[in-house]
């Protein structure tokens, strides 16, 4: 019984992903693409979820779909809407070249999933209660990870001063 | 494991990843194209986190978050110059946007 529900949620989540990562590309208004993105890494986050991962879910929501997302809304309400179709700009065989190499990629990765896939990803069994959870996360990053812990917090600090430069830079020039 | 198995994760990862290159070369607005490199690194971390539950391993997880911050970054100063780009009154297409002038 809790089977079929998991794969219920999973087909609806997984279905949510893929429509709605089709319409980020194919929208030709920028703010609907934006709205769909979150539609997005919502789903994603519902995946998350499924795979036992809760903080990073949680992180999910809050940083993606909200944080970074109610940026880009602000910065596309503030340049204006502006509607192009997805193909317009290049010549037609550029669009095409396009659509083949991101065909490439696609069935690249999944030939060496199913290669793979054959023997040792069936095998998946339980964890504990603990694995996901922020202490169990926390944890590691001040122990195993403290470096990579230390070097995300200087890469925020250096795109912060970045976008503080880029900022004040334009308004100079125009003074 | 309750539910469908890591492959089957793996591949809405890899249809992720698919799509979110194909809008970064085909589309010409440079709004969508940082929308669609979301959708590339967010590929990228369902492969990660579902690896991380297959090998019963923290680390999966952990780079996922680093991911989330370095793509919060890459956020920060994308818009950052897209903000830039419209206040010069340059035209927002990625291919017009091709000299670097000082």
């Amino acid at each position: 019984m809790g089977n079929v529900l998991v794969w219920i949620v999973w087909v609806g989540a997984a279905s949510a992903c893929l429509a709605s990562g089709v319409a980020v590309v194919t929208f030709r208004n920028p703010f609907l693409s934006a709205l769909a993105l979150i539609g997005n890494l919502g789903s994603l986050a519902v995946l998350y979820l499924l795979l036992s991962a809760e903080f990073v879910a949680a992180a999910q929501v809050l940083v993606y779909a909200g944080a970074v997302m109610v940026m880009f809304l602000f910065v596309i309400a503030y340049i204006g809407p502006r509607q192009e179709a997805p193909w317009a700009g290049g010549p037609r065989w550029q669009s095409l070249a396009a659509v083949l190499a991101a065909a490439a990629i696609f069935v690249e990765i999944m030939v060496a999933i199913g290669l793979k896939a054959g023997g040792k990803l069936a095998h998946t069994d339980h964890v504990n209660a603990t694995f996901g959870s922020p202490g169990w996360i926390g944890r590691l990053f001040l122990t195993d990870h403290l470096l990579a812990f230390e070097i995300t917090s200087i890469v925020l600090l250096v795109a912060a001063v970045g976008g503080v430069i880029l900022g004040s830079h334009t308004k100079r020039l125009e003074a | 494991m309750l539910g469908p198995g890591i492959a089957w994760y793996l591949g809405i990862s890899a249809f992720l990843f698919g799509i979110g290159a194909l809008g970064v070369l085909l589309r010409r607005n440079p709004l969508i194209v940082l929308l669609s490199l979301e959708i590339m690194l967010n590929g990228a971390n369902l492969a990660l986190i579902a690896f991380s539950r297959h090998a019963h391993n923290g680390a999966g997880q952990i780079f996922a978050l680093a991911v989330m911050a370095v793509a919060a970054s890459e956020v920060c100063v994308g818009l950052g110059l897209v903000v830039a780009i419209n206040r010069r009154n340059l035209e927002l297409d990625v291919d017009r946007l091709s000299e670097l002038r000082g």
